[in-house]
């Protein structure tokens, strides 16, 4: 997902969380990334730190990333998603709307693209801190 | 704690008048081609309008008004390109002409993903393309979509009827509107699905013919407009009512 969005769906969330469990003020944000969404941290921090108003102004915000591991639904062979094999295009792709995955990486045992994602795929908020 | 783009879908849909999901039980019944020349309609009219390609694996809408050699452009999220006037979404854009197998998780993430980033500009209607069926695209836009009314295409066959009526059936029950039913590539005159979809006190939008002319006007701008086909769309859209 693109970094942008994703801070700015992020900064949604957590807000709608706060406002929920009426928390003043935001002291801790842990948020968890699959690998197979492509996401460039840098920017996405960047993106986070321009997004931080209000009640996150002193928030700190770390972000995990997930391993993204796959398994054929053919053969069963389980892999770890790497980027190598890729050129820049399908990257690009698999980025925007990571199930574009299933175009362009195929099992490495039998050539099926007909892979479950286990894990490494998606955005969640893990956990968010504050003051009531 | 869940799924942080959840959030965002209706704030990027936030700016867009009316939601119509295009749709049908059964498949290859004209309902790409109804969402494309609909969507063609509307922005001769001088609305604007988006038109969003749902059906991730077997797109077709760009075939339809002849669309390539475009990208959306990256801008904190993504936004659509301007073709022919219209702001057109599609997963092509990122599959190109590879094939996209998909199971129906995979279906819902990508709905998802697509949803959270497009930024759509000010719209009078988005029309959205779907895949036949009441499976997981439906039920996704159905659940994550407010304000979504569907469009309803059918043909003459009783089997497709009868896949329009399970379609009905449960938008009626989750209370999602029905603008109404077109039943496509009429062959004879029985008014049998008029009647059907009366009685099930939904709106008979009007009949489109088969029209022998469209398969040589695929892709083509110059010959689409002069289609029965586009006549007949005009006519059902100038009986609904819409203004811009
Ligand atoms: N009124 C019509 N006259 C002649 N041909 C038509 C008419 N409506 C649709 N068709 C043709 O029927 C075929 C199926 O149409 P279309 O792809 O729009 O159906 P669909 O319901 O979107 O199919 P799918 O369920 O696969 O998405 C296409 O080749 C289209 O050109
Ligand atoms: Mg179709
Ligand atoms: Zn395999």
């Amino acid at each position: 997902m693109h970094e942008w969005a994703l801070a700015e769906a992020v900064i949604t969330a957590a807000s709608q969380i706060a406002e929920k469990e009426g928390l003043k003020e935001v002291t801790e944000l842990n948020i968890k990334v699959g690998e197979l969404q492509q996401i460039e941290l840098d920017i996405l921090n960047f993106a986070l730190s321009q997004q931080k108003q209000n009640k996150f102004k002193n928030a700190k915000i770390s972000i995990k990333i997930e391993k993204a591991k796959l398994k054929c639904r053919v053969c069963g062979n389980q892999w770890i998603f790497s980027r190598e094999k890729l050129d820049k295009d399908s990257v690009e792709a698999i980025h925007f709307v990571p199930e574009i995955a299933h175009t362009f990486i195929k099992c490495p045992k039998c050539g099926s693209p007909d892979f479950d994602v286990l894990q490494g795929r998606g955005v969640w908020l893990e956990s968010i801190r504050g003051v009531k | 704690m869940g799924d942080p783009r959840i959030s965002m879908i209706n704030e990027r849909l936030r700016r867009i008048r009316h939601i119509i999901a295009v749709s049908g039980g059964k498949g290859g019944v004209g309902k790409s081609l109804t969402a494309s020349i609909l969507a063609l309609t509307l922005v001769r009219k001088g609305c604007k309008v988006g038109l969003f390609d749902l059906d991730f694996t077997s797109p077709s809408t760009h075939i339809i008004l002849g669309i390539r050699g475009v990208q959306p452009k990256e801008e904190k999220g993504i936004i659509p390109p301007k073709v022919h006037s219209l702001e057109y979404m599609s997963i092509i854009y990122y599959t190109g002409d590879h094939a996209l197998p998909l199971r129906g998780t995979d279906v819902s993430n990508a709905l998802i993903e697509l949803l959270s980033i497009t930024k759509w500009g000010k719209l009078d209607f988005l029309v959205i393309d779907m895949p036949p069926g009441i499976g997981d695209a439906t039920l996704d836009i159905i659940r994550l979509i407010k304000n979504i009314g569907f469009l309803v295409v059918t043909t003459q066959s009783q089997l497709a009827f009868e896949t329009v009526r399970k379609l009905i059936t449960l938008l009626k029950e989750l209370n999602v509107p029905v603008m109404g039913v077109v039943e496509n590539m009429k062959v004879s005159k029985s008014s049998i699905s008029k009647r059907q979809v009366q009685k099930l006190g939904i709106t008979f939008l009007g009949e489109i013919p088969f029209d022998k002319k469209i398969e040589k006007s695929m892709g083509r701008m110059d010959r689409l407009p002069r289609t029965v086909f586009m006549k007949k769309v005009e006519e059902i859209v100038s009986n609904l009512d819409f203004r811009c």
